[in-house]
């Protein structure tokens, strides 16, 4: 920290708002809250693929259509790319050390997946509303 | 960098490797991986939306040769991020440093992962190969 001995304020009082202290609760906390509800959204995705292993067309439209599985693949979407999204921001802010690589990786990562859950959100809506 | 012939840190290769290493490494892999997996989730969600041809298309290159061990390597990591996430969960709450624990659990992660690949390929190739 500084050597300025004329700061009177506490270094604490420096350090809020800055760096980590502004967001790393949230994203710790936000990335714990994302694992826990994809441990059974993981769950639900993988069985649900299995039990459409064979299926023509018509029966995979119909499966995605029924209610409960149109909201819980949106769901599963929002959260897991909502997810992908946390944890690359780490690996991006660990590994590459040219800030402007790094500035331009998190804000791509986060453009592909929001325009990924938007598309994959349409599409199920598509297919649940016969459209 | 300063001109300081300091002696650096011992780094990875000083190391022998311990599983604890193998398992904190795979987690942020298998993690890139899935991410880039999720595009698979959307090509679906997507071709399903857009029509019977585009969605055969999807089928026909998830049961080429390149799409099943694509495939069975998302299915790994799926599993894999799944276990150890869990465990990394369980760590959260505190529990679990001891380092006979730590060397157990990591363990777990990795058979368990094995295991579930398993159980899921072989319904797969039993119930007369994928998609």
């Amino acid at each position: 920290m500084s050597t300025n001995t004329k700061d009177l304020r506490n270094p604490l009082k420096r350090a809020r708002g800055l760096g980590s202290a502004q967001f790393g609760v949230s994203h710790w906390w936000t990335q714990r809250v994302t694992a826990a509800a994809l441990i059974v959204l993981a769950l639900w995705f993988v069985t649900l693929v299995l039990g459409l292993l064979h299926a023509d067309y018509a029966t995979a439209r119909a499966a995605v259509a029924k209610p409960w599985n149109a909201v819980l693949l949106i769901a599963f979407v929002v959260t897991v790319f909502w997810h992908a999204v946390l944890g690359l921001q780490v690996v991006i802010e660990d590994y590459v050390h040219t800030r402007w690589k790094e500035i331009v990786l998190l804000v791509a990562i986060k453009f592909i997946a929001v325009l990924s859950v938007l598309a994959s959100t349409l599409a199920v809506l598509r297919i649940a509303l016969g459209a | 960098m300063a001109d300081t012939q300091r002696p650096l840190s011992p780094h990875l290769q000083i190391y022998k490797w311990q599983v604890q290493m193998v398992t904190s490494i795979l987690h942020r892999a298998t993690g890139i991986a899935l991410a880039v997996g999720t595009l698979m989730v959307l090509w679906g969600l997507v071709s399903l939306a857009a029509g019977e041809e585009a969605f055969n298309q999807f089928k026909v290159c998830n049961g080429s040769p390149l799409g099943m061990i694509l495939l069975i390597g998302w299915t790994w990591a799926l599993f894999y991020h799944l276990c150890n996430g869990i465990r990394h969960l369980i760590q959260d709450t505190g529990a679990g440093y001891a380092i006979p624990q730590f060397v157990r659990s990591s363990w777990m992660s990795i058979i368990g992962s094995f295991v579930l690949t398993l159980l899921v390929w072989a319904y797969v190739l039993t119930a007369g190969g994928a998609a």
